[in-house]
């Protein structure tokens, strides 16, 4: 039991707490910007842990893609969506939360049981520890090769896909006076095609003289 | 008694396996309730990357004690993170579009495939 063992498990308490109240204050707080920067926090505290477990690469990736990249796509999502909005009362949302409470105190104690119990075959070979993202590296080329490819694939067919969805209908030229317009500054002003009928609004263009 | 030698006396050796396990045990069923039972959308997707990050640290933890070598887990961390990154450009592209056509994030007024 040397000092950099118990610091480690110093860490270990340390991060698993800021992982779990994190989550916590991201399902449960009212403010949803909150939410969001606790999640960053809670993506740091996971890359942290990332790092007890000798894996340094894993760790990098995880602060770019879900730190740098996801909260931030998060983020962008609430600030182009936030809308001050009072929620309807549902009848039985009380009920509904403590079931749904229930079923998952079940799912963590089964799980919690399955953990403590099985006898895992340790202790396992010993760690690579520093070679870990050379092996990665190995891995990825070799055997992993088709899935590597694959993913590639993935992220483009994702990335044309959101660009897609996300993308507005623009006028490129006014209406009224016809000039042309900066395609990302006007929006069509025609009513949410899906809206329920008694929440129409009238559009926009109408007012005009 | 030094410092270290106080440790000893109150701490396990090493960080157990099993810590890692509940750790994300935890975190996984903490996304579950808040997929259930959030109200927002933009909250039900960022209770999904907790789940997934729950997956992660199962992954990881395996591959770091019982895989040393080769460190399997750890490439399907790698994957696992890539399929997240696109599940959460294209879930947030399509809250948007649904925000358009919706005027609303609540998720129980999109009910457009209730019958």
């Amino acid at each position: 039991m040397s000092i950099a063992d118990s610091t480690q498990f110093l860490c270990f308490l340390a991060l698993s707490a800021a992982v779990l109240l994190g989550a916590l204050g991201v399902v449960l707080l009212p403010n949803i910007v909150y939410s969001a920067f606790l999640l960053g926090g809670v993506f740091l505290a996971v890359a942290g842990l990332y790092l007890l477990l000798n894996a340094s690469f894993v760790a990098a990736a995880q602060m770019m893609i879900y730190v740098g990249a996801v909260n931030v796509l998060i983020l962008f999502a609430i600030m182009l969506v936030n809308k001050k909005e009072t929620l309807a009362a549902i009848p039985g949302l009380g009920v509904r939360r403590i079931l749904s409470g229930a079923v998952c105190a079940g799912l963590l104690g089964l799980l919690l049981r399955v953990d403590f119990t099985t006898p895992w075959a340790l202790p396992g070979p010993v760690s690579i520890g520093e070679g870990a993202t050379i092996r990665i590296g190995e891995h990825l080329f070799s055997d992993y090769l088709l899935p590597f490819e694959l993913a590639s694939v993935l992220l483009l067919m994702a990335m044309i896909g959101a660009i897609v969805l996300a993308r507005r209908d623009v006028f490129s030229s006014d209406v009224i006076t016809g000039e042309g317009v900066d395609q990302g500054l006007i929006e069509k002003a025609r009513t949410p095609l899906l809206l329920e009928k008694n929440l129409q609004i009238q559009p926009v263009l109408e007012k005009t003289p | 008694m030094s410092l270290s030698s106080l440790f000893a006396l109150t701490l396990p050796t090493t960080v157990p396996l099993q810590g890692f396990l509940a750790v994300a045990a935890v975190l996984f069923c903490t996304g579950v309730w808040g997929l259930i039972n959030s109200r927002n959308a933009v909250r039900v997707l960022m209770s999904i990357e907790l789940m997934l990050n729950g997956v992660n640290i199962n992954l990881m933890a395996f591959s770091s004690y019982l895989d040393g070598q080769l460190i399997r887990g750890q490439v399907f961390t790698i994957f696992v993170i890539t399929v997240a990154a696109a599940e959460a450009a294209v879930g947030l592209a399509i809250l948007l579009s649904l925000y358009r056509n919706r005027d609303t994030v609540d998720m129980e007024r999109f009910n457009l495939l209730r019958w």
